[in-house]
């Protein structure tokens, strides 16, 4: 086993392992790791950020290619600068200026396009189909999305939870009741969405262990045993050392 | 000199967002051209913006440091990681691997992001279980219905919730498919009606908190 893999195994069990230490309560092991987490997380981002725009987007095409134009975002980027230099900050407003300005532009198009036509398209569908005779027919299979039974629970749903959210008319009468509908589906998406939520994390603490698992092996030099033993001892110290401290003493 | 403190950056406001407006409408090689270009741009600036982000994180971190804060210590921690990783980085390009050898940043990547990454978002699965012993009670038909749609939904998740009640798997992917579907289209639309208007109010320089305070 190459030696980078097996120190790979120990590092990454011995994070693993720190952080999971916040289970039983804040501790220094977990605040290095957390704090590291952030360190070479944003250090990676800037290294990523380096590459893609300075390199790739600025560097190559003006210094390779000739594409000067590309002096114009520089310029502006520059002026976000602006705003460590007190005499110059309103600079800055200019290059927000053109961010929010072209964000706002392109938004407008598309967003009326694709998440209000486009839903209101698919949420206002035929409520019966035509039969293969020629008859209209109601179709009531809920496994098949496209039955006429699940179109109409989506258009209730959907026509439910707008009036709950529409506030412009008091809520009372038909309103109500349907405003009140819009809850009930609300709540079952609510819980549709945690569930589902609580099933990926699941799946990303079985990833873990089974990293932790593996990591146990001979062929890693057992990190994983040894490293918990190591921060079990180290939590155990720990909480010691801070029942010893006066209360407040830091 | 108040025009280009104020006025300027409303008026740039305004014909970038009427010009990206209307490109949309203009289906001509040279307006596809330029949305291509601009969206380049917008990347390129974005990359400044996060120079204001890092030197907000690094400067809280040096007064820690220089003042001798408690837990000074995990500041130098996260400056030692911070600048370790663009060192060795800026050292290998920017490349997790070459010719299919791993480089020391992909080794970071693999041996302390990801598992780092991992278990952070891993240990929540404990804290949301401990949340929902606390707020699941079924105290009403409403939160009896989001406790009984959560558990449906866990259950079709997983072979073992399938086994011992068959339906899950069906019920799951209805309650997806179709009552979650409906309600987040609800809100989409919702959404999107404000995220309309609110980019209208910036266009037209009704809404300016964007520009920030500070002097005129």
């Amino acid at each position: 086993m190459p030696f980078e893999t097996v120190l790979g195994a120990w590092v990454a069990t011995g994070l693993t392992l720190f952080i999971f230490t916040f289970l039983y309560q804040d501790n220094p092991l977990f605040k290095l790791a957390e704090h590291l987490y952030v360190g070479v997380s944003v250090g990676y981002t800037i290294v990523k950020v380096y590459d893609t725009v300075i390199v790739r987007l600025l560097y190559e095409p003006m210094v390779k290619q000739g594409d000067w134009s590309l002096l114009i975002p520089l310029g502006i980027g520059m002026l976000m600068l602006a705003r460590y230099v007190p005499k110059i900050a309103w600079l800055s407003r200019i290059a927000f200026a053109f961010i929010v300005g072209v964000g706002s532009g392109l938004a407008i198009p598309r967003v009326i396009s694709s998440y209000i036509l486009k839903q209101v398209e698919d949420t206002v569908r035929p409520l019966v189909s035509l039969a293969s005779e020629g008859g209209p027919t109601f179709t009531y299979n809920l496994l098949d999305p496209a039955s006429n039974l699940n179109a109409l629970v989506l258009l209730i749903g959907v026509v439910s939870v707008l009036f709950y959210f529409f506030f412009s008319v008091e809520h009372t009468g038909p309103v109500r009741v349907a405003a009140r509908t819009g809850i009930l589906f609300l709540m079952i998406a609510f819980g549709a969405a945690f569930g589902y939520t609580v099933m990926a994390r699941m799946s990303l603490l079985i990833g873990r262990f089974t990293d932790l698992i593996e990591f146990a092996d001979p062929r890693y030099g057992r990190a994983s045993l040894w490293l918990l033993v190591a921060t079990v001892a180290t939590l155990i110290v720990s909480s010691a050392r801070r029942r010893e401290q006066p209360p407040g003493g830091g | 000199m108040i025009y280009l403190r104020r006025q300027l950056p409303l008026l740039i406001t305004f014909v970038m967002g009427v010009v990206f407006a209307g490109q949309y409408y203009v289906p001509h090689p040279r307006s596809e051209l330029m949305l291509t270009e601009v969206t380049k741009w917008l990347q390129i600036i974005g990359g400044f913006a996060l120079v204001l982000g890092v030197t907000s994180l690094f400067h809280l971190h040096a007064v820690k440091i220089r003042r001798r804060e408690p837990g000074w210590g995990y500041s130098i921690v996260l400056y030692a990681g911070m600048l370790g990783t663009i060192a060795i980085g800026l050292w290998v390009n920017g490349k997790e691997s070459v010719n299919g050898a791993m480089t020391a940043f992909g080794w970071i990547y693999s041996n302390m992001m990801v598992p780092l990454q991992g278990t952070m978002f891993a240990i929540l699965a404990f804290f949301i279980a401990s949340a929902a012993y606390r707020s699941f009670r079924a105290r009403s038909r409403e939160a009896a219905l989001l406790l009984i749609a959560a558990i449906i939904v866990m259950m079709g998740r997983v072979p073992l919730g399938e086994m011992l009640l068959p339906v899950s798997g069906d019920l799951t992917q209805w309650i997806l498919n179709v009552l979650n579907t409906s309600v987040r289209r609800a809100i989409l639309i919702g959404v999107s009606l404000g995220a309309v208007a609110l980019s209208l109010k910036i266009i037209f320089g009704i809404e300016r908190a964007y520009l920030g305070g500070g002097r005129e």
